[in-house]
Parts: structure tokens; C-alpha cells; sequence
């Protein structure tokens, strides 16, 4: 630690790891009832956490909800981006995942033939 | 490589290890595993969250979910049910008196809402043992500004501005014994931080230096630059291990990093600091007597002048503050001194941290602003009196203090408006009474205590107190004698004038304040041998009232067969015989007998 700007640095390095405490912006949901878990939400769960590790994506909080109801869409996934609807991905598998971190979450475009619905307010 | 989607935030502060945290971290471990989510979900150890009687307590993050009363057997629940499948565990959520629903963020709970956590704003929320976290919430941004964007003179006038007053108990204006230490005269100067907290009760110090070490070693390290010191002390008392042992890792991730150690900065500025562990004294928390126990020699105060500031330890010019007037430096530089000031009354600036015990609901670490009022700190953060009993005083300053009774509950708490009505601030330790409470039993209590705890060195204290605790002990057992009072009286007075150091200047405290405000209480223990809060042993009457129905179940219980009376008339209790051990009070199903 030489000079105060070395200080800055390391903080902005180190924030990354207590992100997970603070509001991100980002959020992605997966369906967690017994109906998602059976159809292998845990295993997509991973492979979104994986993608964000191996990409070192920044911002982005990930976690559970309940089921809505859907069943027959399972898995599903919900990705919120900063002021745009919340959109439910359905039937979601694990070779899906890179797809949908990089054209969804990373470039912000919708990949139409997985959306099963969006969130009106 | 992984990436946490959660964290567990697990409180590690003393109080919460004693009451089983360490069990529930050790389940949730093990469950994590078994579930496959040990990569997901990470388990931090966190400092005090200050809601100790509800403790242990866990923080789920992204939700921010505050969990209490933790035990081992309720993890398989939080891992199944919320880390695993996402829903909250009602169950463990906190409920306010009397309500039905849960409350899921810790900043809803009444206890919170009125507090300004700025000394304890870590405490909680990062791991204490990890110096990256507390750089990761700007962290040691104070140091940096100060050693390469302002001078001494500079740092000095900020802390001045500001208002900050020592928080050990004096409240001298800290700004001010900086500047005199920086003016006094040599080239070798020490910082002193006074963690021995010798208060019975209090323990905002020590979650401070559990909680957030760095906080302290920053505040110390901007102190020497501002005073021209290059090594600094943390006298920590011997019985707080946890404290000690993560200062001892707080500074040496500080050294690994050069934030603490030589030319920090580039600046050329060196700053070391050592732990001295105190051995069980009281007397050393007087900075004098602190200072000869540093030197290695037995812990006995001096006169003063001349005053640590121009020769302390080894005779060098040398600045002793408290680990929570350390604590409060950092935010001073960042945020100012203006901001500082806008917070508190007129003289009393910043916030203060108060340990909450005795008869209250929620026991535990409050910090909130100057001037607010005590009512406000015992009910609505406190969250009133235990059982729905009747408040009747609270002790603040602890041994050296008084207590206010329900009269002042309204008045504002600050430096200069507690001494005004016989009390004082002292480091923070509010004892909450009820009506169960005898005052003289409780100043002779604290006057026990400083009693035990004095040196021995001057005669006002060494025998002054010891006659004075003889007059107490004589009075609760009954044997009080007119002039008593008045001779109490007389002695606090002149040990308070003429002792040598603070001990003794404050050991009658508590005697003259309950003198001053229950005065009844000691003349009914004197002129009618009578106690009545019914604490004392030998003073308490149990007597029977009108509400006897004549069932003899106390007659039949009672040990001594003190208990006369015919079936279905009213029983009396023969005093002459009473032992009062109490177990017919217990054993009345109609509440008919009382104490007092």
C-alpha cells in the first residue's frame, strides 16, 4: 500500500466480494417451489452461479422465489435489469444458461422464443 | 471459482458465543454440506449487532433477513426451507411485544429505529477478522486523507470543530488534549487508547474492538499524526480474549497491508502499536494508574498536574482517549466536522453508545444522539420493564455515577445536563430499576464494589470508603442509627474533595445520588427497620392481607410455623417467628401475602 490511490483500488477490488449485502441492480430469480426443484431448478441454479463466476459479473443479485403457479413451465427464471419489466424465461435448462447471461443480462436483448410472460406493474 | 448468491452473516460478539452462536455456525456448516451449498453460501462471522437479548442472531443476505434466538436445532429449517428453496422462516423472525407478524429487516424493529449507529455502523455487517471488508466500506480513507491532504494543526482543528468529547466518562473536549499534547514540548510522544472498561455491566468497548478493530486502530493513527506520536497503546483489560485476540489480527493485516507500520502512505509518517493486556484492576482505567502499569509498575494513580499531555508514559508527552472517542475520528475526517457537529445538542456533540441492563426488555448495545431523553432510550428502544413492572430509577455512570429517577426520565441526555441533576455520563452503562430494587442496597452495592477496587494509596479513599460501605452494610441489616445519613453525608463529601484520583472522587456518587432522590427509603430502613422494596434480607416484613381466604396452606408450608389462624379466617404471621425465607408468598393462590 503505497499511496492512497493504491488504497481505491484495492477498495473497489475488494467490494466485489461483500456485494452480496448491498441492493445490486441486477437481479436473477429462479423458481424454487417443490414443482421447480423437481424440474432441476437446482442444477440450473449452479450454472447461473457458475456463468457469473467464470464471467466475473459484477452488480447482480441471484436468488429464489416460490412457485407462481406455472408448473408446467418449470424451470423458470426472472431477469430485472434497471428500467426495464421483469421478464419470466420458462422450461429453462442448464444449456440455456450461458445463453441467456450473455444475450439477456450482459447485452440486454430478450431471446423471444423462451419468454414464457413479463411482469406488468 | 466460485460466486456467493448468499452470505450468512452469523453474529460472533461475546454475548451471542455464550448463548450457542458458535453451535449454530457449526450446523449450518454441516447442513450447507449435505446440501451441496457450501460453494453457493457463504458463513461470516460478524461483531455485535447490540440486540443481545435476543441473541444468537443471524442476517441472511440478499434478503437482509435478521433472524433471532438462533438455536442448533433451527437450522436444518433455514437451510432447507430459506437458503435452499427461498422462504423465510417466520418462525424466527423477530416479533415486537403482543404482535402477531413477524418483522423481516432488523431497521424496522423499534429497537433500531431510533438509534444512529455511527460508532457501531460495522458492527454486524462485516467481519471483523477481515481487514478487505473494512476497506471495502471505505475503510482507512480517513488516514489516507488526513496524512496526505491535511496538516497536524489541521487534524486538530477538525476534531475540534466537530465537538467530540472524551467518551470514557469525563467528556473533556478531545480536540483540546490533542492540541495541548501536540504543543507540549519533546520529540517522543505516545497515544494511549483506554480499553479497560472496568464499569460493571458495561461492554460497548468491548463490542467495538470485537466488532471493528480497525475503526480504533484508524482513530489512533490519525491521533498521532495529529499529536507527533509514533507508537501507540491499546491497554485492553486481560478479560475480554476475544477483543484482544482480534486486535492482535486487526494489526498485523494492518502491517501486512503498510496501512499501520512505517511511512505509511509514502508520507513518511511511522505508526506502531502494541497491546498491553491489564491484570484485573479497576483503578487502572484511571489513566494514571494505566500508565504506571504500562511502565511495568503497580497500577496506583498520582497527583496531577503534571497531566499526561506533557508527561505520561515514561514521563513523555502522551494522549489517553477511550476506544469509543477513537472510534467516532474516522467518520469526523470523511464526512467533517460540520456534519459531526449537526448531530447532539449545542454542547454535548456526535452520539453515545449505552450498554442497557438491569429490568429492561431488550438488554443490549444502543448507540443514539445526544440529547435525547431517557424515557425515549428505555421505552421505546428498550422497550420498557421487565414482567410490566413499575420503573422506579435507572443508574447511569455506573460505579462513579447516579441514578435519575422516574421525575427526570424526560430530561435530555448529554454531558452537562446529567451532572446538572447529580449524575454523570460515565462510559455508558445504563442499570434499569424497578420496584423491586432497594437503593440503599444498590449504592451499597456499587460503593462495594469501588470499595474492593481502591488502591489503597490515599487515605480519603482507602478508609473513607470502607466507613462509609461499614454505615451502608449497618443500614440494611437493620441497624441503622440516627445520624447515620448525616454522616454519610459528611464523608462523601470530603473523600470526593480530597481523594487522589477518580476512583475515589467518585466512589460516593451513588450513595449522595440515591441520598438525594430516595432519601424515604434509607430513613424507613433506620427508623422502621423496614425495607421497602422488600430486598433486604433481614428488613423485609411478610405480612398477610385481607385477600386471605383461611385455606392454611401457608401455615402448612411454612418452616418455622410462624403462620397462625382458624380455617376460613384470616392467617397472621407471627414476625418473631418469621424466617423469612418467602414460601408461603410463593405458595398463597390467592396473592394474599405481600413483602415490604
Amino acid at each position: 500500500m503505497k499511496t492512497i490511490e493504491d488504497l481505491k483500488r484495492l477498495r473497489e477490488q475488494v467490494q466485489s466480494e461483500t456485494r452480496v449485502r448491498q441492493a445490486n441492480s441486477k437481479q436473477i430469480i429462479v423458481g424454487m417451489g417443490t414443482c421447480g426443484i423437481a424440474a432441476g431448478a437446482r442444477e440450473v441454479m449452479s450454472a447461473i452461479l457458475d456463468e457469473i463466476a467464470k464471467r466475473k459479473l459484477e452488480d447482480i443479485t441471484v436468488r429464489q422465489t416460490g412457485c407462481i403457479g406455472m408448473c408446467e413451465k418449470e424451470v423458470l427464471v426472472d431477469i430485472m435489469l434497471p428500467g426495464e419489466p421483469r421478464i419470466t424465461y420458462g422450461r429453462v435448462t442448464t444449456a440455456d444458461i450461458p445463453k441467456i447471461i450473455v444475450e439477456h443480462v450482459i447485452n440486454g436483448h430478450l431471446i423471444k422464443e423462451m419468454v414464457v410472460g413479463k411482469f406488468t406493474e | 471459482m466460485e460466486h456467493y448468491r448468499a452470505h450468512v452473516l452469523i453474529c460472533a460478539g461475546t454475548g451471542c458465543i455464550s448463548s450457542g452462536a458458535k453451535k449454530v455456525e457449526a450446523a449450518l456448516r454441516e447442513q450447507l454440506a449435505k446440501k451441496g451449498l457450501e460453494k453457493e453460501i457463504k458463513i461470516v462471522e460478524t461483531g455485535c449487532h447490540g440486540f443481545c437479548e435476543m441473541g444468537p442472531l443471524v442476517i441472511i443476505y440478499p434478503e437482509g433477513v435478521f433472524y433471532v434466538r438462533v438455536q442448533e436445532t433451527d437450522v436444518v429449517d433455514i437451510v432447507e426451507e430459506h437458503l435452499y428453496k427461498g422462504r423465510i422462516v417466520k418462525r424466527l423472525l423477530f416479533k415486537e411485544h403482543g404482535a402477531l407478524e413477524g418483522i423481516v429487516s432488523y431497521k424496522d424493529i423499534d429497537f433500531y429505529k431510533k438509534q444512529m449507529r455511527i460508532v457501531l455502523g460495522n458492527c454486524g455487517h462485516l467481519d471483523p477478522e477481515q481487514i478487505n471488508e473494512y476497506i471495502a466500506v471505505g475503510g482507512y480513507e480517513a488516514l489516507g486523507k488526513a496524512l496526505t491532504t491535511m496538516t497536524p494543526e489541521e487534524v486538530i482543528d477538525e476534531v475540534k470543530k466537530a465537538g467530540l468529547r472524551g467518551r470514557g466518562g469525563g467528556g473533556f473536549p478531545t480536540g483540546v488534549k490533542w492540541g495541548f499534547t501536540r504543543n507540549a514540548s519533546g520529540d517522543k510522544k505516545y497515544v494511549i487508547c483506554n480499553a479497560d472498561e472496568g464499569d460493571p455491566g458495561a461492554f460497548m468497548d468491548r463490542s467495538v474492538l470485537e466488532g471493528d478493530p480497525h475503526r480504533v486502530l484508524e482513530g489512533m493513527a490519525v491521533c498521532g499524526y495529529a499529536i507527533g506520536a509514533d507508537e501507540g497503546y491499546i491497554y485492553v483489560r486481560a478479560e475480554y480474549p476475544l477483543a484482544i485476540k482480534r486486535l492482535r489480527i486487526a494489526i498485523k493485516q494492518a502491517e501486512e497491508i503498510g496501512l499501520i507500520g512505517d511511512n505509511i502512505f509514502d508520507t513518511g509518517f511511522n505508526f506502531h502499536v502494541k497491546i498491553k493486556e491489564g491484570a484485573g484492576a479497576f483503578v487502572c482505567g484511571e489513566e494514571t494508574a494505566l500508565m504506571a502499569s504500562i511502565e511495568g509498575q503497580r497500577g496506583v494513580p498520582r497527583a496531577r498536574p503534571p497531566f499526561p499531555a506533557i508527561s505520561g508514559l515514561w514521563g513523555k508527552p502522551t494522549n489517553i482517549n477511550n476506544v469509543e472517542t477513537f472510534a467516532n475520528v474516522p467518520q469526523i475526517i470523511t464526512k467533517g466536522a460540520e456534519w459531526y457537529a449537526s448531530i447532539g445538542t449545542e454542547r454535548s456533540k456526535g452520539t453515545k453508545v449505552f450498554a442497557l441492563t438491569g429490568r429492561i426488555n431488550h438488554t443490549g448495545l444502543a448507540e443514539v444522539p445526544m440529547g435525547i431523553t431517557m424515557r425515549e432510550i428505555i421505552y421505546d428502544i428498550g422497550g420498557g420493564i421487565q414482567g410490566g413492572k413499575k420503573f422506579k430509577a435507572v443508574q447511569i455512570g455506573g460505579p462513579s455515577g447516579g441514578c435519575l429517577p422516574e421525575e427526570l426520565l424526560d430530561m435530555s441526555v448529554d454531558y452537562d445536563s446529567l451532572l446538572k441533576v447529580g449524575a454523570m455520563m460515565g462510559s455508558g452503562g445504563l442499570v434499569v430499576m424497578d420496584e423491586t430494587t432497594c437503593m440503599v442496597d444498590i449504592s451499597k452495592f456499587f460503593l462495594s464494589f469501588t470499595q474492593a477496587e481502591s488502591c489503597g494509596k490515599c487515605t480519603p479513599c482507602r478508609e473513607g470508603t470502607k466507613r462509609m460501605l461499614e454505615i451502608l452494610t449497618r443500614i440494611t441489616e437493620g441497624q441503622g442509627k440516627e445520624g447515620d445519613l448525616e454522616l454519610l453525608e459528611v464523608l462523601a463529601k470530603n473523600i470526593k474533595l480530597t481523594a487522589l484520583c477518580g476512583l475515589g472522587q467518585t466512589a460516593p456518587n451513588p450513595v449522595l445520588s440515591t441520598l438525594r432522590y430516595f432519601r424515604h427509603e434509607y430513613e424507613a430502613h433506620i427508623k422502621e427497620k423496614r425495607c421497602p422494596a422488600g430486598a433486604c434480607g433481614g428488613l423485609t416484613q411478610y405480612k398477610i392481607t385481607g385477600a386471605c381466604k383461611g385455606c392454611s396452606l401457608c401455615a402448612k408450608i411454612c418452616p418455622a410455623g410462624a403462620i397462625r389462624g382458624e380455617k376460613k379466617e384470616l392467617h397472621l404471621i407471627e414476625q418473631e417467628k418469621c424466617i423469612k425465607c418467602g414460601a408461603c408468598m410463593v405458595k398463597c393462590p390467592f396473592k394474599a401475602i405481600n413483602k415490604g
